[in-house]
């Protein structure tokens, strides 16, 4: 970075431009330099900070000052007192009780690898990166490291696929390495269309040099000579970023022919989608990208295998690949002092519903569920009591109060019947329906089926209409029956795992809340359900 | 731009059918895709038109019929539910007087529900157009609508 006194990180994403960042922006601009701040202050147009909900959030660093809600006019005022008399504005400033107007403590309790530059640096500017060790290990790769050797680093980190089946990533690299010679792909999904799930957004938008490093040391470890990266085409800001991006990179040779001088070349390609939650599951993603409806495929074969145009392809989740870069730079063994034995690393989860600092944070694997939901979520919004948790999105598990215990890890989560998939946490409280919710996830899933199997397209049909008469206060106990009977059949019968997912958030609902569902049952009336009903399209 | 020089940008390769296809939706005033356009990209990149068809009803952000000037979309995923998104809905009946999937009279708005949005930390949430309306009350609704009829 620039050497200046003082910098102030303005955060830049898609919903601090919903409450007006680019007028801030300005006025901030403007006001230092007619107060002659110029040369000491430089401003700096960062990613998401990693506070949501609270409009427009700037940091002013190294004092650490958080500030929330800023307006133009606030704006001018913190100039005028804070960057050029040193004092706080304390009217703007986040409450002490919030985690990041301690930013310290809020990072000791945080372990940031995969956001370690998000809201830091401006990720429109490559300098940025590379000043704070970017591209470092993909320079080492290339000129000092062998293919395999990077896969056994990899392989040795034990690092998972973080898009939520938690497949090993060196085993996957390994399987397109040793597939027989000729040409094959690196694809990342950034197709993030999970409920409740925007991490990936964020490392898009607030450091997208370190997804593109992680792409090429994947393309350089299986000799792959073309990256695509599929990003759901509602994401018009992390688009026009990672663009920029490579543009940026290919410039200073660092993507593109001869990367770092060296005889590999490595070219990425963005490829916008077009709306459908079926594609991000790995083979209808490849469909999709071949330009075709996104139905998932029939495995085997598997993508190590047959993938895009029918060549062995490496799938891998924004945050895993963003996880590449330190991991080479920094070995395996540094990776495996984090998480836990099986599941080393840290994962990214955003924490949403009726908390007081709902938002984006990164822990170690292994952390529980309560030191999310009250540490740093900061706890139920005040006189609120927890009812439960929906954690993984849609396609995840209701959990009750008597699991907040509950190991955040692949592994942990699965000896609970429950899953980290994305790693949304949904914080609910006394007054949500957990029935009310459960028919929203069933809509979800009706909608977004992709029709081609029988089970998941009749199933989530079927399920909805159960739902409708639950939800109306005429059905009885076998209702419930035949809801179990239907998931279970989709679990075992479905082609993908959009179908097979289903069967998650129902049994894990009716196990976890049998009595609030039970009082839905034979006539019973429960107002948020028949508002629900009320309100649903007619069709 | 005409869209025989759009297409000349696009290589004539099957997996290009989806950007080309944003690229012509996006030129019509109606945000919609007109048959020719289908038959265009069919021909262009030597596919059958069903092919064609196939994919364009496969995806949400594609329309075979007109749309209003704008484009209402409120999301209904869960986290969006919770938070309150059915009384945004009712809201946004009554300003526009339509019902999920229709358009207003005078042509300016069409209201579709859309599966999540990635914007869930300002839930309850919609984009009009490509502007993303968040912390949605009733009020909130209505003040967003106005601003869209009185041209922004």
């Amino acid at each position: 970075m620039t050497l200046a006194r003082v910098h102030v990180l303005v955060g830049v994403d898609d919903e601090a431009r919903l409450a007006g960042v680019d007028a801030v922006l300005s006025a901030l601009r403007a006001a230092v330099a007619e107060l002659g701040l110029s040369g000491e202050v430089q401003v700096v147009e960062t990613g998401p900070l990693g506070i949501s909900g609270r409009g427009v959030v700037i940091a002013v660093q190294p004092d650490g000052v958080y500030y929330a809600g800023v307006t133009p006019a606030d704006a001018r005022e913190i100039a005028a007192e804070h960057l050029l008399k040193g004092r706080p504005v304390a009217r703007l400033r986040l409450p002490a009780a919030a985690p990041v107007a301690r930013p310290g403590e809020l990072l000791a309790r945080q372990t940031r690898v995969v956001l370690a530059n998000c809201g830091v640096i401006d990720p429109e500017r490559i300098e940025e990166y590379i000043a704070l060790g970017g591209y470092e290990a993909l320079g080492r790769a290339v000129t000092e490291l062998r293919p395999e050797d990077v896969i056994e680093v990899v392989k040795r980190s034990g690092l998972r696929g973080r898009g939520g089946a938690g497949f090993p990533t060196g085993i996957k690299w390994a399987a397109v390495r040793n597939a027989p010679p000729g040409e094959r792909y690196v694809v990342c999904n950034a197709d993030e269309g999970e409920p409740g799930t925007f991490k990936d957004r964020l490392i898009l938008e607030g450091d997208p040099h370190k997804l593109l490093e992680g792409m090429a040391l994947a393309g350089y470890a299986v000799g792959a000579h073309l990256g695509i990266l599929y990003i759901r085409g509602e994401y018009a800001l992390s688009i026009a970023r990672v663009r920029k991006a490579i543009a940026d990179a290919e410039a200073v040779g660092i993507l593109g022919e001869r990367v770092f001088d060296t005889d590999f070349s490595f070219r990425v390609e963005v490829r916008p989608g077009a709306g459908a939650y079926v594609c991000g599951e790995e083979t209808a993603l490849l469909e999709s990208l071949e330009g075709k409806r996104g139905w998932p495929r029939i495995r085997p074969p598997y993508p190590v295998t047959a993938g895009l145009w029918g060549k062995p392809t490496v799938v891998n989740n924004v945050e895993t690949l963003a996880n590449v870069p330190d991991i080479v730079r920094r070995g395996p063994d540094w990776y495996r002092t984090l998480g836990t034995p099986t599941c080393p690393g840290t994962k990214v989860y955003t924490i949403l519903g009726s908390v007081r600092y709902p938002g984006l944070v990164e822990v170690e694997m292994g952390t529980p569920l309560r030191v999310l939901v009250y540490e740093l979520g900061g706890g139920l919004l005040p006189g609120r009591a927890l009812k439960g948790v929906l954690i993984g999105g849609a396609a995840g598990a209701f959990l009750p109060p008597g699991e907040l215990d509950a190991r955040l890890d692949f592994d942990s989560l699965g000896e609970r019947g429950a899953a980290l998939g994305s790693g949304a946490v949904l914080v609910m409280d006394e007054r949500t329906c957990v029935v009310d919710t459960l028919g929203s996830v069933l809509r979800f899933f009706h909608h977004e089926s992709c029709g081609q199997c029988v089970p998941c397209r009749s199933g989530t049909d079927v399920l909805v209409r159960l739902m409708v008469r639950l939800q109306g206060g005429g059905a009885s106990r076998s209702v419930l029956e035949q809801m179990v009977a239907i998931v279970d059949a989709m679990r075992a019968a479905s082609l993908c795992p959009l179908g097979q997912s289903v069967a998650l958030p129902v049994r894990t609902a009716l196990a976890g809340f049998a009595e609030e569902f039970a009082s839905h049952l034979d006539g019973g009336s429960c107002p948020q359900c028949q508002a629900t009903v009320r309100a649903l399209p007619k069709k | 731009m005409t869209k025989e020089a759009v297409l000349a940008r696009y290589p004539p390769a099957p997996e290009v059918l989806l950007a080309l296809l944003h690229e012509l939706q996006g030129m019509n005033p109606g945000q919609y895709l007109l048959p020719e356009d289908l038959e265009l990209a069919a021909r262009h990149l030597g596919l059958p038109l069903s092919r064609v068809r196939d994919a364009v009803t496969f995806y949400s952000m594609f329309s075979l019929r007109p749309r209003g000037r704008h484009v209402v979309r409120l999301c209904a995923s869960p986290h969006c539910h919770v938070a309150g998104a059915w009384s945004a809905l009712d809201e946004l009946r009554r300003v526009l007087g339509v019902e999920v999937g229709e358009t207003t009279a005078d042509g300016l708005f069409t209201l579709e529900l859309t599966s999540c949005l990635g914007a869930c930390g300002v839930a309850p949430v919609m984009m009009i157009d490509d502007e993303v309306v968040g912390n949605l009350t009733p009020a909130k609704v209505a003040a967003a609508v106005a601003r869209y009829r009185e041209g922004r």
